[in-house]
């Protein structure tokens, strides 16, 4: 079955066509990767799918409903490009927060420890978030995600500023959510993190370039490299 | 509208505050430093402290809390935390009430400790009831806090926010009747001050230091508050954007 359904999906902002014409599927449980460059509309489709971002054309079903309806906000997490925490709160008072708004009352305290602990931050858990270096805090933001458990969850850009050693455990733990039915999409500008993925999405200029997994879009361009694979299919249509 | 998320909201506002301790200290012991300084501006005029204290009672509160309210949502406006708020089950009614009680709560700290002042230390003339007068002052709080909710909407950054309050707060002060009574103001301008919320609030207040008991008065100006208040509540959280463009 499908977490996301999208088709035929437009949005014009200030009269520039932000994202043209997509469809895709992206099927339950699994890591989707959505890449571009920067200004691509990878943020944009994202907030299309939290249903927090007006569309112009087209339909976005995400878990079965409309996106955006109010009963998916206890379904779907989502983090933003800049982490979106409390910087006079600590670690764990901002996870808490965020289980205390899913309902979970006193339990929460037992779910944030958790969460902070997934996220490789069981240590600076009484640290003010303000204190915390910018990939802490992304990572901060990450576990008021992943406390309400959702059944889809959406990262822009989580691995931004980490190094090689955390963007590897945080990939391992989508892998792990993956395993257990989560469906995540996930937008990187990074390609090596495309390799981690079950499938691709290839956004340029509001246009999809490609749907495809990683093995497929390699046999498809010829090239080994994912990178290299990508200029090619940049440079097959113009922008 | 959901009594759990409210009171999640309102403990998350809470232990914000609790870390601010310099803003905190500046809302408690400010209001006492200026009745005190008041009372030593007309120490040979005491009638005219008795008359001016207990209105400043009632607007040290919302002017407080019209600030912190309007930079703490534009707090939450620009860096993202409003917009992830809204993706979670969390009501609009939920975030705003949240906010309303922890500020609520300030106040009633706030004006507790400005009446013991100036009742105690100051020599205030006792109203016919200090719980009256105290729930007054937290009407105000809430009055304040409404319209900071409010007006942060129009604030893109923290200094717009800033600039509101003598644009919106200022003029209500001028006109309340704190400076010139309203009875003896020009026709237009008792007009003018009789839509402005802060007027109802200072009339409360000599109101209650004026008579020995409660007047059927003072309830109707602390209706007049509330209702503000509501209203401005309301008109705050339709504010809120889930779906932007």
């Amino acid at each position: 079955m499908a977490a996301i359904e999208v088709d035929g999906l437009s949005v014009v902002r200030g009269g520039r066509t932000v994202l043209d014409e997509l469809s895709f599927t992206v099927p339950e449980g699994s890591v989707t990767g959505l890449l571009g460059p920067s200004g691509s509309g990878k943020t944009t489709l994202l907030r299309v799918v939290v249903g927090v971002q007006r569309i112009s054309r087209g339909t976005v079903t995400v878990l079965g409903s409309p996106a955006g309806l109010p009963a998916l906000r206890r379904r779907v997490g989502y983090t933003t490009q800049t982490p979106s925490v409390y910087p006079d709160l600590t670690v764990l008072e901002n996870v808490r927060h965020h289980a205390a708004l899913h309902g979970y009352g006193r339990e929460s305290a037992r779910r944030a420890a958790a969460a902070t602990e997934s996220v490789g931050l069981a240590d600076a858990g009484t640290q003010l978030a303000r204190t915390l270096s910018g990939g802490q805090r992304s990572r901060v933001s990450l576990a008021c995600a992943l406390v309400a458990e959702p059944a889809l969850l959406l990262l822009d850009e989580p691995t931004v500023g980490l190094d090689p050693v955390l963007r590897r455990d945080l990939w391992a733990l989508f892998r792990t959510l993956a395993a257990t039915g989560t469906t995540l999409l996930v937008s990187s500008h990074v390609m090596d993190e495309a390799a981690r993925c079950d499938r691709l999405l290839l956004l340029r200029g509001g246009r999809l370039l490609t749907d495809d997994t990683p093995d497929g879009l390699r046999a498809a361009t010829g090239v080994g490299d994912l990178d290299e694979a990508f200029l090619r299919l940049v440079e097959r249509v113009p922008a | 509208m959901n009594p759990a998320l409210t009171l999640a909201t309102t403990h998350r506002v809470l232990s914000q505050l609790r870390r601010d301790r310099r803003t905190l200290a500046l809302v408690i012991v400010v209001p006492c430093v200026l009745l005190w300084l008041f009372s030593e501006l007309f120490a040979d005029a005491p009638v005219i402290f008795q008359r001016l204290a207990p209105t400043m009672l009632g607007v040290f509160p919302f002017i407080t809390m019209f600030l912190v309210t309007s930079v703490a949502m534009v707090r939450e406006r620009t860096s993202g935390t409003l917009e992830r708020l809204l993706t979670t089950p969390l009501g609009k009614a939920d975030l705003v009430l949240g906010y309303g009680l922890a500020f609520g709560l300030l106040s009633l700290v706030q004006a507790g400790v400005a009446c013991a002042v100036a009742l105690g230390l100051l020599g205030m003339d006792a109203p016919a009831s200090v719980t009256v007068l105290v729930l007054v002052a937290v009407g105000n709080a809430l009055l304040g806090a409404a319209l900071g909710l409010g007006f942060s909407a129009l604030a893109a950054t923290e200094f717009q926010a800033v600039q509101f309050m003598p644009a919106v707060v200022l003029p209500q002060v001028l006109l309340c009747g704190l400076i010139v009574p309203t009875d003896r103001m020009a026709d237009w301008l008792d007009a003018v001050s009789r839509v402005m919320p802060l007027r109802y609030a200072v009339e409360a207040m000599t109101t209650l230091t004026g008579a020995a008991t409660v007047q059927g008065r003072v309830w109707a100006d602390l209706a007049v508050i509330v209702g503000c208040a509501a209203v401005a509540l309301g008109l705050g959280a339709a504010t809120l954007r889930r779906r932007t463009a």
